[in-house]
C-alpha cells in the first residue's frame, strides 16, 4: 500500500494518574515493532493532569507522546475518549495502534476501528512484522496479529493487508515490560480537546476500584487448578498445596467458568500470562489458550489422571494420577522434608 | 415505555470442537458444529424482557447468521420476545467483526424505534467483544459495556451498574444507548411451555419458500401474510431488503482483517520427566526441586 506511515501508537490507559501495567508492556513491544519498521513509537495519553504520564512513557522507549489533557477526560467515558481517538487516528493514520485488552481497551479499540475502518484483532499473544504474500499479492512490513483461535489446537495469524491502520489488543502480562537504556524523547505533542454535545451522554455516578490483591504476574510459585478437579470442594486441594509451598492459587478458564475460582486468578489467553519459576498444573488438559498463558514458566509440574492430556507435552515433570491422592501425598512429604 | 433491540448470536458449542471444522481459507465451517444460543446474549435478552415488564415497550431480537439460526430466534420467542429478525445472505459469508457490525447497524436502522440496543459482551466462538462497540460507533450511539444490572430507568436515563477492571461503576446513560451484558448478570428465564406451543411453528421466509415450493397450491406471499397475521413470521432480511447496504463493506471483501495462516500447534514433547505417583516418586521430585532451589 502506498503512503502508509511508520508510526506505532500505544493507547496509554491510566486511572487516577496510575498507568495500567499492560500499557507499559505494550510500549515495550511497540518499541520493538517501531525499530523493525524504522519508524517511531508514540504514546497516546488522554486524561486530566497527566502530563507527567506522558513524560514517564519516554522511559519505555517512546519518541513522542500525544497528550490531550482536559477535565472531561478525568475518568474514562466511551464517547469523549473514542471521539478524540477517532480524530487522532483519522488525521495521522498511524500504521499500528495497540490497546490493552482491558475493560476500557475492549470498549474503546472497537469503536476506533469501526470509525476509521481499521483491522482489529483481539487478545493477540504475539505480534510480529513481516513481508507477506496474500492472494498472490506482496505486502511489505505487515503486522502479524497472532492468536490462538477457535477451541484450541489452532494458532491463527491475522493480517490487515489493504487498510492503512492495523490495530490489536493484548492482555496484561503477555508482553514483557522493560525500560530502555537510552531513551530518545523528541516531544510531547499537546492536542487541544474539543468539547461536544455528546460528552455527557454517560455520567459516572459512583465508582470504586481497588488494586487487585492478587498478583499472579509477580508470584514465583503458582498452583493452577482446572476443571478436572470436578468440584469446588476438590479445588480446596489447590489452596492447600499453594499454602504449603508458598504459592498463589490460580485456575484455568474452565475452572473459573465452573465457579471454582475467581476470574482475576485466571491463567491463559483471556486471563493473565505468567512466567513464574515454578507452576503446578493440576487437572488441566492444556488447551492452547491455557498454555499460551503459562508455557514460559521455568518449571512446569503437571498432575493429571489422563496420561494423554496435552499438558504433559509442555511439562517438565508429569505425574499421572488423581489430584485427591497426589496432592496430599506431596504436601505431607514436603512438610516432612522441611523439618 | 422503552423499546429494545437485542442482538443475539448462535455460536458453535466450543466444548465440542476439533481442528477439522476449519476450512482451508482459515474460516470456520459452522455447518459442522453443534450450535447453541450464546449465553451472554441470552442474559441480555433477559434484561430487555425485564425492562419491558417493568416499563412497557417491545423486545425485538435480531441475528445475522445462516438459516438454521432461526432455531435460536424461536427460543427468543419462548422467553418472551415480540419480534424476531433473521439477517441472512450468502454475501455476508466471511465477514469479520467490522463487516458484521456494519450489517447489524443497517438492520437496526431497518427495525428502528428503539431506546436500548442490547448484546452479550462477547460470543464464545471469538471472544472478541468487538461487535457491540463497533455497532454502537456505526449508529452514533453511546455505550455501556460489561453491564451487570439496570437499576432503574427514569425520564430517558438508565442507571446502570457495570463491572470495571478492579471494581464496579454506576453510570447514568442517556437513551438511546447500546449495552453489552456480562455473564452472570441475570439468569435467563426458562422457556414458557405455553409459548413453545405457539411459537414452535414460527417460520422464516426461507422456511415458507420451501413449503410453497413443495406445494403448488400455496403461494408464497399469501403464506407470508398468513404467518404475519398469526404473529409467527420471523422477518427475514437479505441485502436486497437492506436497501442502503453497500456491498463493498460486507463479507470477506468488506473485512479489513484476513486470516493469513492457520497452524495446528505442535507440542515440543519428549522432555517430560515421568514421576510415579508414589511416595518414592514424589519424594524424589521434591528433593530435586529443593536441591535446585526451586522450592523451599
Amino acid at each position: 500500500m502506498e503512503n502508509v506511515t511508520k508510526e506505532v501508537w500505544v493507547f496509554v490507559e491510566q486511572h487516577d494518574g496510575k498507568v495500567a501495567d499492560v500499557s507499559l508492556e505494550l510500549l515495550s513491544k511497540g518499541r520493538k515493532l517501531a525499530d523493525r519498521l524504522n519508524g517511531i513509537l508514540k504514546a497516546v495519553v488522554l486524561g486530566y493532569n497527566v502530563k507527567n504520564i506522558a513524560e514517564e512513557t519516554f522511559k519505555y522507549g517512546v519518541n513522542s507522546a500525544i497528550l490531550i489533557d482536559h477535565p472531561s477526560l478525568e475518568k474514562y467515558r466511551p464517547l469523549p475518549f473514542s471521539r478524540m481517538m477517532n480524530k487522532l487516528v483519522n488525521e495521522n493514520k498511524p500504521r499500528i495502534v495497540l490497546f490493552g485488552a482491558t475493560v476500557v481497551g475492549r470498549g474503546l479499540a472497537p469503536r476506533v476501528a469501526s470509525n476509521t475502518v481499521s483491522g482489529l484483532t483481539a487478545d493477540c499473544t504475539e505480534l510480529q512484522i513481516k513481508d507477506v504474500t496474500y492472494l498472490k499479492k506482496d505486502y511489505k512490513d505487515l503486522l502479524l496479529q497472532i492468536r490462538p483461535a477457535f477451541g484450541g489446537n489452532i494458532i491463527a495469524t491475522i493480517i490487515t493487508p489493504d487498510n492503512p491502520v492495523q490495530m490489536a489488543t493484548v492482555r496484561e502480562g503477555v508482553m514483557e515490560m522493560y525500560e530502555v537504556e537510552t531513551p530518545n524523547p523528541i516531544s510531547i505533542e499537546e492536542v487541544e480537546y474539543i468539547e461536544d454535545s455528546t460528552d455527557d451522554l454517560i455520567k459516572i455516578v459512583e465508582q470504586y476500584r481497588e488494586e487487585s490483591k492478587v498478583n499472579l504476574k509477580g508470584a514465583p510459585i503458582i498452583v493452577v487448578g482446572g476443571y478436572g478437579l470436578g468440584t469446588k470442594e476438590n479445588f480446596k486441594l489447590i489452596q492447600a498445596l499453594a499454602d504449603a509451598v508458598g504459592g498463589e492459587v490460580a485456575g484455568s478458564r474452565a475452572a473459573v467458568d465452573a465457579g471454582f475460582v475467581d476470574h482475576d486468578r485466571q491463567v491463559g489467553q483471556t486471563g493473565v500470562t505468567v512466567r513464574p519459576k515454578l507452576i503446578f498444573s493440576i487437572g488441566i488438559s492444556g488447551a492452547i489458550q491455557h498454555r499460551a498463558g503459562m508455557q514460559e514458566a521455568n518449571k512446569i509440574i503437571a498432575i493429571n489422571s489422563d496420561p494423554e492430556a496435552p499438558i504433559f507435552g509442555i511439562a517438565h515433570y508429569g505425574i499421572v494420577g488423581k489430584a485427591e491422592e497426589v496432592i496430599p501425598k506431596f504436601i505431607d512429604l514436603y512438610k516432612n522434608k522441611l523439618k | 415505555m422503552y423499546n429494545s433491540i437485542v442482538m443475539v448470536k448462535q455460536v458453535p458449542d466450543t466444548a465440542n470442537i476439533s481442528g477439522k471444522v476449519m476450512k482451508d481459507d482459515g474460516t470456520v465451517n459452522r455447518a459442522k458444529l453443534p450450535a447453541i444460543f450464546n449465553h451472554e446474549d441470552k442474559e441480555a435478552l433477559e434484561i430487555a424482557l425485564q425492562i419491558k415488564e417493568q416499563y412497557g415497550g417491545t423486545v425485538s431480537v435480531i441475528t445475522m447468521g445462516p438459516p438454521r439460526a432461526s432455531d435460536m430466534l424461536k427460543e427468543c420467542f419462548y422467553m418472551g420476545a415480540d419480534k424476531a429478525y433473521l439477517i441472512s445472505d450468502r454475501k455476508f459469508a466471511g465477514s469479520d467483526t467490522l463487516a458484521t457490525s456494519y450489517v447489524l447497524s443497517e438492520a437496526i436502522k431497518y427495525v428502528g424505534n428503539f431506546d436500548f440496543v442490547f448484546a452479550g459482551r462477547q460470543a464464545i466462538d471469538g471472544d472478541t467483544a468487538q461487535v457491540g462497540p463497533q455497532t454502537a460507533e456505526k449508529l452514533n450511539l453511546s455505550q455501556v459495556t460489561y453491564v451487570e444490572e439496570i437499576l432503574n430507568v427514569k425520564n430517558n436515563v438508565a442507571r446502570i451498574k457495570r463491572k470495571i477492571d478492579g471494581g464496579q461503576e454506576v453510570v447514568d446513560a442517556q437513551l438511546p444507548v447500546l449495552l453489552t451484558v456480562i455473564k452472570g448478570a441475570q439468569e435467563p428465564r426458562p422457556f414458557s411451555a405455553k409459548k413453545i406451543m405457539i411459537y414452535k411453528s414460527a417460520k422464516t421466509l426461507l422456511d415458507l419458500e420451501k413449503i410453497a415450493n413443495e406445494n403448488s397450491l400455496l403461494y408464497l406471499d399469501e403464506l407470508v401474510q398468513e404467518y404475519k397475521d398469526k404473529n409467527l413470521y420471523i422477518e427475514t432480511l437479505s441485502t436486497t431488503d437492506l436497501s442502503e447496504i453497500d456491498d463493498t463493506r460486507i463479507g470477506l471483501h468488506g473485512s479489513p482483517t484476513k486470516v493469513h495462516k492457520v497452524e495446528s500447534v505442535v507440542l515440543s514433547g519428549g522432555e517430560v520427566t515421568k514421576i510415579e505417583p508414589t511416595e518414592e516418586g514424589i519424594g524424589a521430585l521434591i528433593d530435586e526441586l529443593l536441591n535446585d532451589h526451586i522450592l523451599g
